[in-house]
């Protein structure tokens, strides 16, 4: 049975981000041949409604108010609303990020619906939707269906193939109004730490150190190569207990999981609770000066080696094939 | 100031998990309070004996979840509730757990709610949230630090990484990220006087609850392993020839470069 589904844009940097048309793309498989409608939120954000049609939304609703620039729960809830009130959808979708995150339970509670975060897939099976997710924190996965009523689901970055950009796509955009009031957090300010701008959880390479790394200034070897690759750094807990690192850049159980298609983990052990994090990437490199480490168990390719020398290593290999000269 | 916190048993982040019969293997495994709601706890003592007032531990769970709540009194909460459910309902999801802590706590007088931003178990982050909405109060995730001033609360909150200054008042729910504070071990008094305080144990009925009212909205249709990762290949030779090899095995064999 075909359902009108919803797919909630969000945007980085005023450009949207890629697990948007991921969502889209798992709107797709949920609305079996219904309706996707793509909606973006925000201060002044009419003109990323035509990218969302090039990536397969059916047509693109925004809602913009000032109070919309930045994100808080009670002003998207509000907005996204008054969306729901007009399309009456089957199912909406959106990324699990920390938006996401925070908004997707209020909407489900609000509605009395089921929800299923971090979905790593979505298919059809006769005529029933199912959702894969990781269950601790990839450990194992589940299949999940919702039994009765709206399906709302929040997708993982990076696991679902967004469909083709095909900007011979066209669709309708239309403004909704919603009336915004009474937002009960107000963001006093945002402090950019990420000043590179690759977030761990979108990231597709990411670069990692362990407690080989040694102190903060050990992270330098990693940052200049994951700048060459265009990655992000990660660390493992004993880098950031040891105070190496911030505990925003943690992958494991505790801390992020992330399924990026380079992982590097350079003086990382390989503790279950790491591995648990970053297991499932789609290729890992270990480096590590012991040759028994556990992180050899999961690894693609290792190299025993000193991090401190293979890296820097590494970055120049790559600065060359970069420019061609390999 | 009266403090809630929202806890939940789960495994120890370094078992390994195995499936039989579409379920998850729980025999022999060791359980722990999930690690972000001791972060709720700690939070919760530290804020109580700063501004006075009370912290209750709340759990919806089973007869075993009483060993992870008198470990959170040990740690210095003042009186812990175990909603059991386990007669009641064969199978929940976060929809059913929400729904049962709205009811307990929609007639008490609340100040202030923590939870963990995640359970490293089901790992779903929703029933924080959810619970605020069914109470209707605001609330704000992943929190790295707070200070309270009366009603006034300010906050710095993880987004992915950035710190977002919020303000916002009381009653509110929050959920805690990692590096809001170092939990303590409970101490050996701690654990002695854990063992005398309150710890109340409520059952649906006692709530006004009906199965159908806290019915699961998803179903589990199957638990399974991920493929199993097979040890790859470690380079040999000369480190100079094992990085040119890795570059070009990661260009043209992985295609990841």
């Amino acid at each position: 049975m075909s359902k009108n589904i919803i797919v909630l844009g969000e945007t980085r940097d005023g450009q949207l981000r890629n697990v948007t048309f991921e969502a889209i793309a798992a709107g797709k498989t949920m609305a079996q041949g219904g309706e996707v409608i793509g909606v973006v939120i925000g201060d002044s954000v009419q003109s990323l409604a035509q990218e969302l049609i090039y990536y397969g939304a059916d047509r693109v609703l925004i809602v913009e108010d000032e109070k919309l620039a930045h994100y808080t729960s009670d002003g998207y809830a509000q907005a996204l609303q008054a969306v729901i009130d007009q399309e009456q959808p089957e199912g909406i979708v959106m990324g699990h990020t920390a938006l996401g995150k925070d908004l997707s339970p209020k909407i489900a509670a609000k509605l009395d619906a089921g929800l299923v975060s971090d979905a790593t897939a979505v298919e059809e099976e006769n005529g029933d939707i199912h959702f894969t997710r990781p269950v601790y924190s990839g450990k194992a996965f589940e299949k999940v269906a919702i039994q009765e009523g709206l399906l709302l689901a929040t997708v993982r970055p990076n696991n679902i193939e967004p469909l083709q950009k095909d900007e011979s796509r066209s669709g309708e955009v239309f403004s909704v109004s919603a009336s915004i009031s009474d937002l009960r957090t107000i963001i006093q300010d945002v402090v950019r730490k990420s000043a590179e701008g690759v977030d761990l959880s979108e990231a597709k390479v990411i670069i990692a150190g362990g407690r080989g790394v040694k102190s903060a200034e050990g992270f330098q070897p990693l940052k200049e190569l994951a700048d060459v690759l265009g990655g992000a750094v990660g660390a493992s807990r004993g880098a950031c207990d040891a105070d190496y690192c911030d505990y925003s850049l943690q992958i494991g159980q505790t801390g992020k999981v992330v399924t990026p298609d380079l992982y590097i983990a350079c003086g990382i052990s390989g503790a279950i609770q790491h591995l648990a994090g970053m297991s499932n990437s789609k290729v890992i490199v270990a480096i590590n000066k012991d040759p028994e480490a556990d992180i050899f168990n999961v690894a693609d390719y290792g190299i025993v080696g000193d991090l401190f020398d293979v890296v820097p290593m590494l970055t120049e290999e790559f600065k060359k094939v970069k420019a061609g000269t390999v | 100031m009266n403090i809630y916190v929202l806890l939940k048993r789960t495994f120890d982040t370094e078992e390994k998990i195995s499936v039989s019969g579409g379920r998850i293997q729980e025999d022999g495994a060791e359980f722990i309070i999930n690690p972000y709601d001791e972060y709720a706890v700690e939070e919760a003592i530290q804020l109580r004996d700063a501004h006075g007032g009370e912290v209750t531990v709340v759990t919806v769970g089973s007869d075993e979840s009483e060993k992870q709540l008198r470990t959170a009194l040990a740690m210095g909460a003042d009186q812990a509730v175990l909603i059991n459910s386990e007669e009641d309902l064969d199978e929940g999801d976060q929809h059913t757990t929400a729904k049962i802590l709205t009811a307990f706590l929609k007639n008490k007088e609340v100040d202030f709610i923590l939870a963990g931003n995640v359970a490293i178990d089901g790992g779903s982050g929703q029933v924080g949230p959810r619970v605020a909405e069914g109470l209707g109060i605001p609330y704000v995730t992943t929190i790295t630090d707070i200070e309270i001033n009366g009603t006034d609360v300010a906050i710095t909150r993880d987004v992915e990484g950035d710190s977002e200054k919020i303000s916002t008042t009381l009653p509110l729910l929050v959920t805690c990220q990692q590096g809001l504070n170092e939990p303590r071990y409970p101490s050996l008094p701690g654990i002695m006087k854990a063992k005398k305080k309150p710890l109340e144990e409520l059952e649906l009925d006692d709530l006004d609850l009906e199965e159908d009212d806290v019915a699961p909205k998803t179903k589990t249709i199957d638990i399974f392993m991920p493929p199993a990762k097979s040890a790859g290949r470690v380079l040999e030779g000369d480190l100079s020839d094992q990085v040119k090899e890795l570059a070009s095995l990661l260009r043209s064999e992985a295609k990841v470069i």
